[in-house]
């Protein structure tokens, strides 16, 4: 049932709320940079080449996806590793890959094709998976989450691990497996804490409990962030007026911490405007994902809305004391390159699924 | 093998999972729909608070501290600009670097470091630190020179005190310091927003209050790193009030001059008004390193020294006052009806009756038959060892009391100690024993128990001098409001100590005139061509007891053992205008060394400063006043 009359295709929804929040995102850096124009400029470039990226995707046909599924996966298992070997030869924690013209975070890479490789092996098979299946599929989330762990970089491993096992999860594994895994990591977790985690994700952890312990040191970033959170009350003090944002309070305002410049100027009202956009995108995502051809594309699409899920949720999450600080950007929202193309290209493959049905 | 995919089924189970997760995505976004709201309705108005605090700050603006001048406006406690340089932590790249640098401009000591090193450790890197304290006159040039190489480096100028009199002030001024845990307890500290020093001793400490003025306070809004980006309101410091001291900086000079060399304090007064003019204590100490903390080593220096520089004598030191006191207790004799006129026999020593004990006249040959004036001219010991039985301690006590003797003069200083006029019920409160006779008889040439402070010895002569008026000594004289410009004069406050008929004052201060004229006087020494009258009396304080068989030979006694050397004295005669109290450690007999140190001091106040007298060139006349 092909409605290929006016391409691209673009899903008007998807496509609006979409709009709105890059709109929202321009307003709201304008403030947080301190007035800098040429940051707004950037950030309207890289929408503009996001753009192009989204339409691009958004004509390329699911099969192909779905024939580029494992390409895509080895390259960006590749570029991890190569990170990683930097990382390691020039001492240093290393996310970056530099092509001279363009720096990248191959993590980033991930977000897409860990749910597009899980989505080729689980849609390879039947549903429910078979035990063979499940295990690649959590072969495929282990080997990425743990090369992103040693860069290291907690937050977007914990991020591309969620997405990864939400994919497992939609294809229907039993609740049998599900809860026996909660059990697992109710007993790993706490393993995890004492023989992986570094001491500053510790601090981090621990400092989320108890902000107020160390309100110079560690709880610093968080408190100033709540307390600009929460000082913006109902109504926000007003655009460009944040007290806590204007005179640098807040850290990272531009970027991580963006969502408290926006919550303290802006207000609860501002907050439920952008969580509602927020959970519309996710929701528009996952009717393309229900309303879906066939079961990759399924998979696929309800991948790429749970990423979003978790980044927003994350975010806020951390800005607002509720996680622990480790920086993960708030989608559409925060100025920075390597997210943005990603969060674009995602939009271009979900439009591209909701191309091939039509879709209430 | 492959069994026919049921697709419908497949995607009724993905699609039954989408919703499920879908429900899981509203219940988390309510979650953190509920966290906002928390914060921003039902703790809005606790961030809010903070979201203030952290934007406004209140700096305190301290007051500029009043200064001290002496009576002739000779300035001896002065504000200066004292710069101190401090690092913001924030803005330095390489900390090491940055202070290994410095240290090739001014001079770091490891102290410095490690103190600099705890504050990088405990306070929040956007605040700036000081690295190093007042910096010298050619390490802040240099460093203000090359400031601009180092960002997060800079240089802050305050108001620090000093004291260009330096040593020769410095017991009686005292000096300011920081401000101490101990002084936290005892002050206000809404008086002392943002000041940094406090009174530690002297005038400093007395008139803390009068100078320390009142602070300031500016809102301003800042950022996160501490600049301020809007002042919003101020209210202005008010300036301590500047002191003018009755002291004479010229005279003290000359006092500290002339007590060079020996352990001794000089107190002159102004008879008539009780104006401290000088108050000598040596040896002394520099009070400027005081203000910022002196170090360790030149602390322990000054204070093991066996000569205490630290202790202000003229306050503190308590001596045997000696023959200083036979004037007064003629007084006290005339007023229990005991005529001066009366003689005696000395034939060098005295012993009570029954008693085989020889309290010794100083000149073991006897003065033979002398009265009071003879007694008080050659210093007879033995007059007075009579004089005193007749007296006996209870009306010794209760005379000499109300010239001030065992009492605080009540002098504008801290802690000012009593000195001691023994009594029965003090021997009794104290040590527990009754009065004995021999006491009364050494009591009366000032031996013995009875202790006196130069302060206090200066004090009861200038109520002497001026025939039993007695003047409380004080330091203050004027107190200026440097905002109004107005001044305010401290009235002396004098108090007759109530001996009747007042000419009981003229045998006993013309017998003190012949100390000093007479030919016979123990102080003629200092009689010769004196160019105006004066009175005085010699003193030789025994601080060790001679056994009765041993003779007093100076050279052979250790430094520690030889008398003290004291002299009292005033002038002119008719009108007089200073009354003086000296005493020398271990100098020997009053005629020696104290009585020299008074003569000069008296010509030089009298002559040079006042300009009353002539200076003599050669003729030996007496007075010749000019008023």
């Amino acid at each position: 049932m092909r409605t290929d009359t006016n391409p691209p295709y673009i899903d008007l929804p998807l496509f609006s709320v979409v709009l709105m929040l890059f709109g929202l995102s321009l307003v709201i850096l304008y403030s947080a940079s301190g007035e800098d124009m040429d940051r707004i400029m950037k950030h309207g470039i890289r929408f503009g080449f996001g753009l192009v990226l989204l339409v691009i995707f958004a004509r390329i046909p699911p099969r192909v996806l779905l024939q580029w599924s494992p390409h895509v996966y080895l390259t960006g298992l590749i570029l991890l590793m190569v990170v990683l070997a930097i990382g390691i030869i020039g001492k240093g924690a290393q996310r970056w890959l530099d092509l001279g013209f363009f720096r990248f975070q191959p993590s980033e890479i991930m977000r897409i094709a860990i749910p597009m490789m899980i989505a080729w092996i689980l849609a390879r098979t039947s549903l429910p998976p078979k035990p063979l299946s499940i295990f690649l599929g959590i072969l495929v989330v282990l080997l990425p989450t743990v090369l992103v762990i040693l860069q290291p970089d907690l937050g977007t491993a914990i991020l591309i691990a969620m997405t990864g096992i939400t994919v497992i999860f939609l294809s229907g594994i039993g609740w049998k497996l599900i809860f026996a895994a909660l059990f697992a990591i109710s007993i790993i977790a706490p393993a995890m804490w004492v023989f992986v985690l570094h001491d500053y994700q510790r601090s981090r952890v621990l400092t989320l409990f108890d902000p107020w312990a160390d309100p110079l040191g560690a709880g610093y970033h968080i408190i100033q962030s709540i307390i600009a959170i929460g000082s913006g009350g109902f109504q926000g003090k007003g655009w460009l007026s944040g007290t806590q944002s204007q005179l640098e309070f807040i850290p990272e305002r531009s970027t991580d911490f963006i969502f408290s410049v926006f919550a303290e100027e802006f207000g609860l009202i501002g907050v439920v405007v952008l969580l509602m956009l927020y959970l519309f995108l996710v929701f528009r995502g996952l009717m393309i994902a229900f309303y879906a051809q066939n079961t990759y594309s399924r998979l696929l699409a309800g991948g790429l809305s749970a990423t979003y899920f978790f980044y927003v949720f994350v975010n806020i999450g951390m800005v607002a004391g509720i996680l622990p600080v480790v920086g993960v950007p708030l989608p559409l929202m925060s100025y920075g390159g390597s997210s943005m193309v990603t969060l674009m290209i995602g939009f271009g493959i979900l439009m591209s699924i909701a191309r091939s049905k039509k879709i209430p | 093998m492959t069994q026919v995919r049921d697709y419908l089924r497949e995607s009724a189970l993905v699609q039954n999972r989408i919703v499920l997760f879908f429900l899981l995505i509203a219940l988390l976004m309510s979650v953190l729909f509920l966290r906002l709201f928390y914060l921003q309705m039902i703790q809005h108005e606790q961030y809010s608070t903070l979201a203030q605090n952290n934007r406004f700050d209140l700096f305190s603006l301290p007051p500029v501290r009043g200064l001290i001048y002496d009576r002739n406006g000779e300035i001896l406690a002065q504000n200066i600009h004292g710069y101190n340089l401090q690092i913001l932590p924030d803005k330095v790249e390489n900390m090491d670097e940055l202070l290994s640098e410095l240290r090739q401009l001014v001079e770091l000591t490891d102290n410095d470091l490690t103190r600099f090193q705890k504050l990088l450790e405990n306070r929040p890197p956007f605040e700036w630190q000081t690295l190093k304290a007042n910096l010298n006159e050619e390490e802040s040039s240099i460093l203000s020179i090359n400031q601009h190489q180092y960002p997060g480096i800079q240089l802050r100028a305050h108001l620090q005190r000093h004291y260009p009199q330096g040593e020769l002030v410095s017991h009686l001024v005292g000096y300011t310091g920081r401000i101490s845990p101990e002084d936290l307890d005892k002050i206000d500290s809404q008086m002392y927003q943002g000041v940094e020093y406090i009174g530690k001793s002297g005038v400093e400490a007395f008139y803390e209050t009068t100078l320390l003025g009142r602070p300031g306070v500016e809102r301003v809004e800042t950022n996160a790193h501490g600049r301020v980006v809007r002042r919003l309101e101020q209210i202005s410091p008010v300036s301590g009030q500047t002191i003018h001291l009755s002291l004479d900086i010229k005279l003290q000079e000359k006092s500290m001059e002339a007590l060079e060399g020996y352990e001794g304090a000089v107190v002159a007064i102004e008879p008539g008004s009780g104006e401290v003019l000088a108050f000598a204590s040596v040896p002394t100490y520099d009070p400027n390193p005081f203000v910022n903390g002196i170090s360790e080593t030149e602390y322990s220096a000054l204070r093991s020294s066996p000569t205490k520089p630290l202790l202000n004598r003229a306050l503190y030191g308590r001596y045997a006052p000696g023959s200083t006191i036979k004037g007064f207790l003629s007084l006290v004799g005339m007023e229990n009806q005991i005529s001066f006129n009366r003689r005696s026999h000395c034939p060098g020593w005295y012993s009570l009756p029954g008693d085989t004990h020889r309290y010794r006249c100083w000149n073991k040959f006897g003065h033979g038959n002398v009265d009071g004036h003879q007694a008080i001219v050659q210093s007879c010991d033995v007059y007075f060892y009579k004089l005193a039985r007749l007296l006996g301690i209870d009306r010794m006590h209760e005379g000499m009391t109300r010239f001030g003797f065992g009492e605080q003069t009540g002098i504008d200083l801290i802690g000012e100690p009593t000195g001691l006029m023994p009594s029965r019920e003090w021997k009794t409160r104290v040590r527990g024993q009754p009065w004995f006779p021999g006491e009364t008889v050494i009591t009366g040439i000032g031996q013995g128990y009875m202790l006196v402070t130069p302060l206090q010895l200066a004090s009861t002569t200038a109520t002497l001098a001026n025939r039993g008026n007695k003047a409380t000594p004080k330091l203050l004289s004027e107190i200026e409001h440097p905002q109004s410009e107005s001044r305010e004069t401290i009235p002396p406050i004098v108090e007759p100590v109530g001996l009747k008929p007042e000419t009981l004052y003229d045998p006993v201060i013309q017998s003190m005139r012949d100390v000093v004229h007479g030919p016979t006087g123990t102080a003629r020494g200092i009689g010769k061509d004196i160019p105006y009258d004066m009175a005085g009396k010699t003193g030789t304080a025994q601080v060790k007891s001679i056994a009765q068989d041993e003779e007093y030979d100076e050279q052979n006694v250790e430094k520690k053992f030889r008398d003290h050397s004291l002299f009292i004295g005033f002038a002119p005669l008719d009108d007089p205008k200073i009354a003086i109290a000296v005493i020398v450690e271990h100098a020997g007999s009053g005629s020696k060394t104290a009585a020299p140190i008074a003569r000069k001091l008296l010509d030089y106040y009298l002559i040079d400063r006042l300009g009353i007298i002539e200076k003599q060139d050669g003729a030996p006349q007496a007075a010749v006043l000019q008023s």
